[in-house]
């Protein structure tokens, strides 16, 4: 290689850190204690990190412990030599529009990572135009690529019912569905797959697909957000843009989601970024207006009282949507308020 | 007797472990990683057809192996080999390539010596494989 003009140097990709495997047990013998290994193991930093960056999901942050519990004890287990087939992770996340399925989903990759389950932190988001063909030949080379692409991570499947097109018989979902479901079964410890979507449609999907549903080993449902959650997170949204409401502003956009999350169309937690997104934009507004003060860092970090309550939704209508349309019940699909 | 030719040659042939080690340095470096089959044995040969695409996006080697197995699925008697390919400026050729198949029986190569004019002598090598049609080869 010495003959190269100029050979770049190129950076190689940090290994990361597993927690788990970084823990060496002796060959055959019995830790101390289970507690012992996971105070060493680094996972209990990987759980405060997603309690201090998804607000509420208890029971989907639950369910995360206890796979990692599951993770742990079977990793205690081989190094006693007692084997076992690795557990199968594949999951399945329902719940309504802009509940942290997508969130949550990005965020597994690096967790399984973290725990020693998959090789790579990397996932592959797909939806259904990824992986199925507009011919004939054409859907098994696309979904073979995405999932030698996703292999060694996660593979997640956003909205995996639109697959499955059972009013068209020639559908090339179904070709698709097939090679899936033949890695997930054969190739268990190269890939994880995660699908995600809006409970009743996963529920029709998985009754179509019964091979797709006894290969999911995790159901995890994601519930509407509370007021309080979701003001904690557009706090906390703010909070990571470097914005911040003033008293009033704060008391304001609790009101505000009160009004908001008994309206059509509420997206949980999307609902309140674009609201958020909205009162950014009034506040820049309000500054151009008031540009010959001078500026201070203060007033360019807050939102104030008037910001929210010059939202539409004060006046009985919705935000982000044409006047006339919102009362019409189910007028708009779940989700429509990207 | 046993063609030889890139990376390692010299070595017994690459167990599955290695195999899967030298891709994932290949992906680490940012390579893209083919897969080629021949049943021509001649060193001379470039001609090697590819299966399938060049693998440039992968995390992982378990798609270059799933790969791997399906090629030899259908082409258990060929040689087998994996290449990477740099495209970062300046190099813009391939930086690695290693056997990781090869027929179960290979019965090697005829040297003919053909002497011309003086006594000079030219060489040709001839794979023994090669004299029945492609396809039947081994
Ligand atoms: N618990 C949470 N804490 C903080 N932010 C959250 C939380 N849940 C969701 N978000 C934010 O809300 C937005 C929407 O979430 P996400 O896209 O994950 O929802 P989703 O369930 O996938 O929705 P859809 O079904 O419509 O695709 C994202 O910007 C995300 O960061
Ligand atoms: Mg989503």
């Amino acid at each position: 290689m010495a003959f190269s003009m100029h050979a770049p140097v190129q950076a190689r990709p940090e290994e990361r850190r597993q927690a788990l495997d970084d823990i060496d047990l002796p060959e055959g013998e019995l830790p101390g204690s289970l507690a012992e290994i996971y105070e060493k193991s680094g996972i209990p930093e990987v759980f405060a990190r997603l309690d201090r960056d998804l607000i509420g999901l208890a029971p989907v942050k639950g369910r995360v412990r206890e796979i990692a519990s599951l993770l742990i004890v079977d990793k205690v287990r081989r190094q006693l030599g007692l084997t076992a087939e690795p557990p199968t992770l594949h999951m399945s996340f329902t719940g309504n529009p802009g509940t942290g399925k997508t969130t949550v989903a990005m965020r597994m990759a690096q967790i399984l990572h973290q725990l020693g389950y998959i090789r790579t932190d990397r996932l592959v988001a797909v939806t259904r135009d990824d992986m199925v063909g507009q011919y004939i030949g054409h859907t098994a080379p696309k979904t073979k690529e995405i999932l030698k692409r996703a292999m060694g991570g996660v593979l997640f499947i956003d909205e995996a019912y639109y697959l499955f097109r059972p009013e068209n018989e020639r559908d090339y979902g179904a070709e698709a569905i097939e090679i899936l479901l033949q890695i997930m079964e054969n190739q268990r410890d190269d890939l994880v797959v995660v699908v995600a979507g809006y409970a009743d449609k996963m529920a029709k999907f998985f009754t179509a697909n019964p091979g797709f549903r006894s290969r999911v080993a995790h159901h995890i449902d994601f519930p509407d957000y509370g007021a309080a959650e979701l003001l904690e997170i557009g706090e906390l949204m703010l909070a990571r843009q470097n914005y911040r409401f003033d008293a009033k502003a704060r008391a304001a956009f609790a009101d505000y989601v009160k009004i908001r999350m008994n309206q059509p169309h509420f997206a949980n937690a999307r609902s309140i970024r674009n609201a958020l997104d909205r009162a950014r934009m009034r506040q820049a507004i309000r500054l151009f207006q008031e540009k010959d003060k001078p500026l201070t860092k203060e007033s360019l970090t807050t939102i104030q009282e008037g910001e929210i309550r010059q939202s539409r939704v004060f006046r009985g209508g919705i935000e982000g949507w044409p006047e006339g349309v919102p009362d019409a019940q189910g007028a708009g699909q779940p989700g429509m308020e990207k | 007797m046993p063609m030889t030719q890139g990376t390692f040659s010299f070595l017994p042939d690459l167990t599955d472990e290695q195999i899967r080690a030298q891709v994932k340095y290949c992906f680490d470096n940012g390579w893209a990683v083919n897969i080629e089959y021949t049943d021509d044995p001649h060193p001379r040969n470039t001609y090697w057809e590819m299966w399938d695409l060049p693998m440039f996006d992968l995390a992982d080697p378990a798609g270059v192996i799933t790969e791997l197995e399906a090629c030899k699925k259908v082409f258990p008697n060929h040689y087998i080999r994996i290449s990477a390919f740099d495209s970062t400026a300046g190099w813009e050729s391939l930086r690695i390539s290693f056997i990781v198949n090869r027929p179960k029986e290979e019965p090697g190569y005829h040297l003919e010596r053909n002497e011309t004019h003086g006594r000079t002598v030219q060489y040709t090598l001839r794979p023994y494989a090669t004299q029945k049609p492609a396809g039947q080869r081994y």
